[in-house]
């Protein structure tokens, strides 16, 4: 196959990059062979396809790695949570609210006690504190207590012993060790069992043995 | 002398890489689109310059592009490769600014480069292999980029996409929605073209003034 220049011309591209068949391969070879001035349009034109593949040609202004990477930081938006952080804060808020929910409840308050023998001390009654009991109450006392009845019945124990029999301290002689606070109350002090409304939510402090 | 194996191993490394980035951009991590844009900004600067031909609007346009693509991102399909997704939306957005930009303008040079019919060479210079730290001269860059710069819009954006982007010639078609054979021809217009106009000046010596650089255009 013969080609002339303009076919050469036309077909150039194609033949820079491969596209051209085998014959008309050949055919350009041929001619190029003899022809000054179509080697220099493929020449001429390859140089060009390698130049400007060339990432180096262009170049790039100032700074303009820095504003790009700028204005992705202020327009991008915030960090997206995970479907599996926003479950994990779901399950920390539902455990809060529940724990909140029990420490409320009724369930775990005590009750208020409206007998004032009920109430326990404020402070803990010695274990060995010599008291007295009769049979006509449950009640300890420290011997000569005016209160104490049927004394012909009067037994002497240890505080210890006597509030494993089940008695409970005399609110007159034992005063200083039974206590109930009012702690809704607010401006209350530690008072008598009178004080307190039979409805009043209290506080219980637990007495125990030194 | 790097092997063809070793580079594809390299090219295959970085392509794994760039799913694992796009899957962590997509989960929410995104401080990682920079890294994931970063191998290509300077690509898409000089395909945004060679569309717009301003380096301000260029610019604005790249940036304006990457933003998009983070929109995007979810749209991305693995089938192409994300480079040639990032290069297309900064070509659509450099195309649409320039359609706005040109309202009241008329590009004095597209009206006689649009005739798509054969194009014939005008000058023959003896135009011997370039080496390549001719490429680290300023005023060479210059003058290819001048050269790109005066083709017809038609041209230049076949030219940007195929020869300095590498996208393939079916890829540069759907990009600019022409078909295949007509970025062919436009193709080969817009090389013998540069080769017109660049071939007095890297043929013979820099040291005179290109020809197009006074005005003179070859076409």
């Amino acid at each position: 196959m013969v080609i002339d220049c303009e076919e050469v011309w036309r077909e150039v591209s194609n033949y820079l990059e491969g596209e051209s068949g085998p014959a008309m391969c050949a055919a350009i070879e041929d001619h190029l062979r003899g022809c000054k001035r179509c080697v220099a349009v493929v020449n001429g034109t390859r140089n060009i396809i390698r130049l400007y593949g060339e990432e180096r040609i262009m170049e790039v202004r100032a700074g303009y790695s820095e504003r790009l990477r700028h204005r992705l930081e202020t327009s991008l938006p915030l960090r997206r949570g995970t479907l599996f952080g926003w479950m994990v804060a779901f399950a920390a808020a539902a455990m809060l609210l529940v724990a909140f929910e029990i420490g409320s409840s009724s369930a775990f308050t005590r009750p208020y006690l409206r007998s004032a023998h009920a109430q326990p001390a404020a402070r803990a009654i010695p274990a060995d504190l010599a008291v007295v009991v009769t049979d006509e109450a449950k009640i300890f006392h420290l011997p000569g207590c005016g209160v104490i009845h049927h004394r012909s019945t009067e037994r002497t124990l240890t505080a210890a012993e006597a509030e494993r029999e089940g008695y409970v301290p005399c609110v007159r002689c034992l005063r200083k060790y039974v206590n109930v606070t009012r702690s809704s109350y607010g401006t209350g002090a530690a008072g008598l069992p009178g004080d307190v409304p039979s409805n009043a939510p209290a506080q219980v402090l637990l007495f125990s043995h030194q | 002398m790097v092997s063809a194996e070793a580079r594809s191993v390299d090219s295959r490394a970085e392509q794994l890489n760039e799913e694992i980035l796009i899957r962590r951009v997509r989960e929410g991590e995104h401080e990682l689109f920079y890294e994931l844009v970063r191998p290509y900004e300077r690509r898409i600067y000089a395909a945004a310059l060679a569309i717009l031909r301003n380096p301000s609007d260029a610019e604005d346009a790249a940036q304006d592009a990457v933003l998009k693509a983070f929109k995007n991102l979810r749209q991305f399909r693995a089938e192409a490769r994300f480079s040639t997704w990032l290069i297309q939306i900064t070509v659509n957005e450099a195309r649409m600014r320039r359609r706005k930009d040109q309202t009241a303008m008329v590009d004095p040079i597209v009206e006689s480069q649009d005739r798509e019919g054969n194009y014939t060479p005008r000058d023959f210079a003896d135009w011997r292999e370039i080496p390549s730290e001719t490429l680290e001269r300023k005023e060479i860059r210059e003058a290819l980029a001048r050269a790109v710069a005066s083709l017809g819009e038609i041209y230049r954006d076949v030219f940007v996409l195929r020869d300095i982007e590498h996208l393939s010639i079916e890829e540069t078609a759907k990009a600019l929605g022409i078909s295949t054979a007509n970025v062919k021809t436009r193709l080969l217009r817009a090389r013998l073209m540069l080769r017109d106009l660049l071939a007095p000046g890297l043929g013979g010596s820099w040291a005179n003034k290109l020809s197009f650089a006074k005005g003179n255009k070859p076409w």
